[in-house]
């Protein structure tokens, strides 16, 4: 027997947000540039797990993902359990801010998938100053909601097994069987009304289509990356935002979906490693 | 090709497993066509073709006949792979007491693609 142990490690952090006591989950590998990752909604930081275990990254960046308060490993904060989850602009926002700034990172490069492509499109609006680059992973400035949310979070409907049948099409038909089944299984575990809660920043608050023109690329680098397959942000979605913003690149990737670092590594880290370079070389 | 369904599913036995607790009919139509599809336990036991006057069922999907083509390609083009991608773009309409479908959606998904050519092979 052999046992093998990943590069990763993960410590639990104390920090106050929205003048709440928080217990967060945070889990990092490697050194140099520090590359904030930021989950989808309804999932959690082990969808990075590949970046973390790949040198080609890990060699010249420290990757760090957080699992956001109520999500992963992180807890919801005390008297959660009479209230209903709902994650807004501002508070995910404030949250990032306040995570770089106890882990003492110094202008990480920041990388969001989904909801986290979307914050990362706030930032980049709203606190350029604070990161060297901006990676938005299915990043949109907006996305209607396409199926009734209250089937997320009623007791006659199973919250997980609901949240991973609904994103189950987002993933690319190439990823591989075990990739795509970790994907799903992570969405099968959140807590109750947590996706729900998510998308409420997603679908509703975290409308960006009037101010993400006004993004700067000048103080900020902004790369988009998009899957083909994603039918929640639309290649096209991902399109208009990069032809709206002045500087900004933008890549679809062929055959990859909505969750491209977790589905299919493997084809997402072709994409991700140029933009990387190219960052390093900024 | 629809009425493939029940054998299809039926041979699938971790899928007839996970919809042990699932039971209804629902309404299939694909363009003009129409089938009735009855479900005890999982197992489907009935695929009646219509044209049918008073069709009773618990909800129904309602796609034309191009979005349904897609759908079964082997490898469907983005936004036809999946029923919620359908759904999203207005090309499968998912009418009634939606309940049973939501709280089942990965056995319709999953049922549903066995009409996929090269699925269920």
């Amino acid at each position: 027997m052999s046992a093998q142990f990943e590069p990763i490690t993960g410590r639990y952090m104390h920090l106050d947000l929205f003048g709440r006591k928080h217990r967060i989950y945070v889990e990092e590998a490697g050194w140099g540039t520090p590359l904030l990752c930021l989950h989808t909604a309804g999932a959690d930081g082990r969808q990075y797990r590949a970046l973390m275990n790949d040198a080609r990254v890990t060699s010249n960046h420290r990757v760090i993902a957080f699992d956001m308060p109520w999500h992963g490993k992180s807890s919801p904060p005390s008297g959660w359990h009479n209230e209903d989850y709902q994650l807004t602009s501002a508070h995910y926002t404030s949250m990032i801010l306040d995570i770089m700034t106890a882990l003492e990172l110094d202008r990480p490069i920041v990388m969001g998938c989904s909801i986290g492509g979307r914050i990362a499109l706030h930032l980049a609006l709203d606190h350029p100053e604070r990161f060297r680059a901006i990676i938005g992973l299915q990043a949109g400035a907006h996305v209607d909601p396409y199926y009734d949310l209250d089937f997320l979070h009623r007791p006659d409907v199973h919250g997980g097994e609901v949240a991973a049948a609904i994103v189950s099409g987002l993933v690319g038909p190439d990823a591989p069987d075990h990739e795509r089944w970790e994907t799903l299984w992570h969405y099968m575990q959140g807590g109750p009304g947590v996706f729900k809660g998510d998308l409420y920043f997603y679908k509703i608050d975290g409308d960006i289509r009037d101010r993400v023109a006004e993004i700067d690329t000048r103080r900020c680098p902004l790369f988009l990356l998009s899957g083909e397959y994603d039918y929640s942000c639309l290649p096209e979605e991902s399109l208009a935002v990069a032809g709206s913003i002045r500087g900004s690149e933008v890549t679809i990737m062929k055959g990859l979906g909505h969750f491209p670092m977790s589905e299919n590594p493997p084809e997402f880290l072709k994409h991700l490693l140029p933009v990387l370079e190219k960052i390093g070389r900024m | 090709m629809i009425e493939a369904l029940q054998q299809k599913v039926n041979a699938d036995v971790a899928l007839v497993r996970r919809g042990r607790y699932l039971t209804t009919t629902f309404l299939l139509e694909i363009g003009a066509a129409a089938w009735l599809i009855a479900i005890f336990e999982g197992r489907i036991v009935s695929v009646t073709p219509g044209p049918f006057v008073m069709p009773s069922s618990a909800f129904a999907l309602r796609a034309d006949a191009e979005a349904w083509d897609k759908f079964c390609e082997h490898r469907p083009p983005p936004g036809s792979n999946d029923l919620m991608a359908l759904i999203k773009r207005r090309a499968l309409k998912a009418e009634g007491d939606l309940h049973i479908f939501m709280a089942n959606l990965r056995y319709f998904k999953e049922a549903l693609g066995k009409l996929r050519q090269g699925a269920g092979r």
